[in-house]
């Protein structure tokens, strides 16, 4: 180097040995082009730069939480949707339970009048059947004293006898009716 | 020394006319003052050094003066430019925590010293500033100065050297010599490349040019014609080429810069 500035020193053309005056103004230029781009204008722009990343990424951040709150009342929806479907299920099951036992009922209602009513019949029968014998007896003794008073040619108004008679006679009929019942039941 | 110039673009000298060829030589890289003050002489190269600072520094101010989120047209080329010198250079070799300080430095050597070589090809103006050494070396220094500055800072006196010389107990008998070399090579040698690097590539392709151009209308006359164009051509590839180099080396003096500053931030040298 100093050999070179030597040698420079012979030669004021030599292209290798910078000239003082070219040396400072060169200095100044860059000094001002590094002056306003280190204090101003690249500070400003970081500036800028670094709130566009936080733009940039507080858009993506609320994105995201569009999404998720999306997703979470699709998830609602379809909860409800899927509730909403039990529901109905269970309530086709419960309306199909109900009418179901409506009809049980109603069978069991219709068995149980049915049966009122042939239990009703059956007493009714009873007592016309029962009301009949008693008719009965009493138009058969009458019959069968009058009868027998006619044949015997004597009175049998005598009511105490009367009926003695009558008791016997019919006594007799049901004894015979009787063992033909239980032959009948036997056979 | 202006008389060759104009002797060579604006004399009607041609080939057969008798006159020899007007060759480009150290004499195109000396101007005669625009004007002067006292014995400070303002020079085209000066000139162009101030313009260089007002296209940078106004094109960044139109570009970053009110940067918005959404960037405008000029300011999106601008934070390309920036980001260029910001990622592709400073991060890449110091990384992103370290190199966040120098960007503004690297950002405006980069820019600067482009400008200064493109005009190289820029038409009245055609000349690279950085082909006058002064230029170079200016920022040579600056960088140098930091380099140092911060080997020092980091490292103390004793390992500042130790960063500087390489030392290594390791290599033993050699050792010496190493260190002499590692010397020699980082504090004397290094500013001197790193400055003429950029100065050689311009000076040498200003000279190109310079050639072919003189050459293209030299020749322009009788056969010479047909060689003239030949001339001619090389001379829109050579301005093309240049174009590209100049990119280069302004690339390649911030990258050697961002090395420097990031050989005296290492731990082991």
């Amino acid at each position: 180097m100093i050999a070179l500035v030597q040698m420079a020193a012979d030669d004021a053309e030599n292209p290798l040995v910078p000239p003082i005056p070219e040396l400072i103004i060169g200095l100044i230029a860059f000094a001002i082009v590094f002056i306003f781009l280190a204090k101003k204008l690249l500070p400003n722009i970081n500036k800028v730069l670094e709130e566009r990343r936080e733009a940039i990424e507080g858009g993506m951040e609320k994105a995201e939480a569009t999404q998720a709150e999306a997703q979470q009342t699709l998830e609602q929806y379809r909860e409800q949707l899927s509730e909403a479907r039990h529901e109905a299920a269970r309530l086709r099951q419960e309306a199909q339970e109900q009418g179901a036992a409506l009809i049980a009922e109603m069978r069991a209602e219709g068995q149980r009048q049915r049966e009122e009513i042939v239990a009703a019949g059956h007493a009714q029968i009873e007592a016309d059947r029962k009301a009949a014998a008693a008719a009965l007896r009493q138009d058969v003794g009458k019959l069968a004293t009058e009868l027998a008073g006619k044949l015997v040619g004597e009175s049998l108004e005598d009511s105490a006898r009367q009926s003695r008679t009558i008791d016997r006679f019919l006594d007799g009929l049901d004894a015979t009716a009787t063992g033909s019942a239980t032959a009948e039941a036997a056979r | 020394m202006s008389a060759d110039q104009v002797l060579a673009s604006e004399t009607n000298c041609h080939l057969f006319d008798g006159c020899g060829f007007p060759a480009p030589g150290l004499h195109s890289f000396v101007f005669d003052p625009i004007f002067s003050i006292g014995s400070f002489d303002f020079n085209k190269p000066m000139l162009l050094a101030f313009l260089s600072t007002i296209v940078v520094v106004g094109f960044f101010w139109a570009a970053f003066n009110k940067p918005k989120v959404v960037p405008g047209k000029v300011q999106m080329v601008g934070e390309a430019g920036y980001d260029f010198v910001r990622r592709g250079i400073v991060y890449e070799t110091l990384g992103k925590k370290v190199g966040e300080k120098y960007v503004p430095l690297m950002v405006s050597l980069f820019f600067f010293v482009w400008i200064m070589n493109i005009w190289s090809v820029i038409p009245v103006a055609q000349f690279p500033v950085t082909a006058i050494i002064a230029f170079p070396v200016g920022m040579a220094a600056i960088v140098y100065i930091t380099w140092m500055y911060l080997t020092f800072k980091k490292h103390g006196f004793v390992g500042a050297l130790k960063n500087i010389t390489g030392y290594d107990p390791t290599l033993g008998k050699v050792l010496p010599l190493s260190m002499t070399i590692e010397f020699f090579s980082n504090v004397l040698v290094r500013p001197f490349t790193h400055a003429v690097r950029l100065f050689a590539n311009m000076f040498a392709g200003h000279t190109l040019l310079l050639l072919f151009t003189l050459a293209s209308w030299y020749m322009l006359n009788g056969i010479g014609i047909a060689y003239a164009g030949v001339s001619f051509v090389m001379t829109i590839v050579m301005t093309g080429f240049e174009l590209f180099i100049q990119a280069v080396q302004a690339y390649v003096f911030v990258l050697l810069a961002c090395s420097y500053v990031q050989g005296a931030l290492a731990e082991h040298h």
